[in-house]
């Protein structure tokens, strides 16, 4: 029994023929601890009030709710200070922030964007609107067959036009540990700024954004233990200090006169709008509750599913894995594909099992396109996932074709 | 539901079917339909004269829902007009959407009729409806345009 499924309250379930579910699709969204719940529930219970408005006890206990969230997650990613630290509803919306704030007012006709190809939408798709309205373009990093970018990749396409690099520290489709040291070093003798994905990270490893020296740094509460509908955003003070606003209104200003306005200091000019206070304590016990487990831990035992993952995948007759089938530099995301079986149909006869894995496109369709696949399923572990719960993917897939295809098994 | 219900021998033998997988030479119309979360991504080609469908053709590729679905409809649309058309794809989606529930009614849809039970599977009811919305758009795209001007 893997030590930490007895905390999820979820996973403990049984249907009515007596399974567990056996989820396989944490790059999507991550179960919740009971601790996370309690969090959340005393928030309301005891604490809820309307952040940095009041004069009354109840408000001001909201906005230390808030704030000594913001601390948690500054010391949880090693940013200096906690005005760095910025709240958004997701890590959507911090790229969102980063593409119309930073780069709306700091792009110029003629600049270059180097994007990576096996970039999710949320840090593509921003960044083509951005690109088309301030004249510039975008230039991809290719990777290789296995989903890594080469270093060689990186020296042609960051040059001298180069005024932003937009990579994900980890792959949501393939898994690959992209190294950003390589790409923040390259991206430094350009002077480019460097803006880095870190969804599929945070959870899965150690990260320390001032060592990596990263200028932006976003990810999503919900892939992390934590609620849904909570985004971090960190950048480099000087860096945010500079740009404007991103949303206006409520929470976000200083002074409001009838012609103009002047804005709030940071971390609030960027936090307009009533904050999701329930959600930012609920990360800040998600992060607790990371801690007290340990990252490295995480990490190792992550490592050793992974690799029992890649194995039992390997057993499975004519299944590919797409991105690399070794265990070096990766998180535990797995895509794969099974011949004459479309994906949506294997994650459906694995729903009958009670196997949840994601099937489609992963919101990369460039990035599928070029590794000249359609789509593809994915299994992604967290701490809680066990060998049994990788046992029965085995199993199960083993017998997809038998559905699919006459005389196939 | 059980996966017998979905993946039934009228399924799975038309996903598999290549009777319609074939470029045309000359169509009337084409028209791509995508679902863009789940990655099918099909071509209908329709070629039409006088008003009735003469001969119909997907290209693409897609799961084995929507493949079957693709397969079912274009059979069943060569040689009808393209009203008739029409209105067996508003019946197919009706069934989908359980807005026709008579039998005698969706009896018409004969081996779609084999595609109902997905009508339980919210997951998968965009795959069953691919190719039908696709032929909707075709038609339309047909009617909006002189004969011979679109493909």
């Amino acid at each position: 029994m893997n030590e930490y499924l007895y905390d999820f309250p979820l996973l403990r379930q049984a249907d009515d023929k007596g399974r567990r579910i056996a989820y396989l699709d944490n790059a999507a969204t991550t179960q919740k601890p009971q601790a996370v719940l309690d969090a959340v529930a005393a928030y309301y219970k005891t604490s809820n009030a309307n952040p940095h408005r009041g004069a009354y006890d109840l408000s001001v206990e909201a906005t230390k709710s808030l704030e000594s969230a913001r601390e948690k997650i500054r010391a949880f990613i090693g940013a200096k200070k906690a005005e760095d630290v910025v709240f958004t509803k997701s890590a959507t919306e911090s790229l969102n922030l980063v593409a119309q704030s930073y780069g709306m007012s700091s792009l110029a006709p003629g600049d270059r964007i180097a994007v990576a190809i096996s970039e999710h939408h949320s840090n593509l798709v921003p960044w083509q609107i951005a690109a088309r309205a301030r004249q510039a373009d975008i230039t991809y990093l290719y990777t290789d067959e296995a989903g890594r970018i080469p270093s060689a990749e990186l020296k042609s396409k960051i040059s001298g036009r180069t005024k932003l690099v937009a990579v994900a520290h980890a792959s949501n489709v393939t898994g690959v540990i992209n190294s950003i040291e390589a790409v923040i070093e390259r991206a430094r003798t350009v002077g480019a700024v460097v803006v880095v994905d870190g969804t599929q990270s945070v959870p899965h490893m150690e990260v320390d954004v001032s060592a990596l020296d990263a200028d932006f740094y976003v990810f999503s509460a919900h892939k992390m233990l934590g609620p849904m509908g909570v985004g971090v955003l960190y950048g480099k003070e000087h860096l945010l200090q500079e740009m404007p606003p991103f949303l206006y209104g409520g929470d976000m200003i200083e002074y409001v006169e009838e012609q103009e306005s002047t804005f709030a200091p940071l971390p609030q000019k960027f936090e307009g709008g009533t904050q999701n206070v329930g959600g930012a304590v609920g990360l800040a016990a998600a992060i607790d509750y990371l801690d007290r487990a340990g990252m490295r831990k995480i990490q190792a035992l992550e490592r050793e599913l992974t690799a029992y993952l890649l194995d039992r995948l390997h057993s499975v007759p004519h299944l590919r894995i797409i991105g690399p089938d070794g265990i070096e530099d990766r998180i535990g995301v797995v895509s794969f594909v099974l011949k004459d079986a479309h994906p949506h149909d294997v994650a459906t006869i694995l729903n009958a099992d009670r196997i949840a894995v994601r099937s489609g496109r992963h919101c990369a369709q460039p990035f599928l396109h070029h590794l000249g696949v359609q789509s593809t399923c994915r299994a992604s572990v967290y701490l809680y996932n066990t060998k049994e719960d990788i046992d029965r993917l085995a199993e199960s897939l083993k017998g997809v074709r038998r559905w699919l295809v006459h005389g196939i098994g | 539901m059980e996966l017998g219900d979905l993946y039934t021998e009228i399924v799975t033998q038309y996903s598999c079917s290549q009777r319609h997988r074939h470029p045309l030479e000359h169509p009337d119309v084409t028209m791509r339909g995508v679902n863009p979360s789940c990655g099918d991504d099909i071509s209908l080609a329709l070629e039409v004269e006088g008003g009735i469908i003469k001969k119909a053709a997907i290209s693409g590729s897609g799961c084995a829902i929507s493949e079957a679905s693709a397969a079912i409809m274009a059979d069943m649309i060569e040689g009808k007009s393209t009203e008739e058309a029409d209105r067996l794809a508003e019946l197919f989606l009706g069934m989908i959407r359980k807005t026709v529930t008579d039998e005698n009614e969706l009896e018409e849809l004969e081996d779609a009729l084999a595609l109902q039970n997905i009508s339980n599977m919210p997951a998968r009811v965009k795959c069953a409806v691919l190719a039908w919305h696709t032929l909707q758009g075709a038609l339309k795209k047909l009617e909006t345009s002189p004969q011979g001007t679109v493909g």
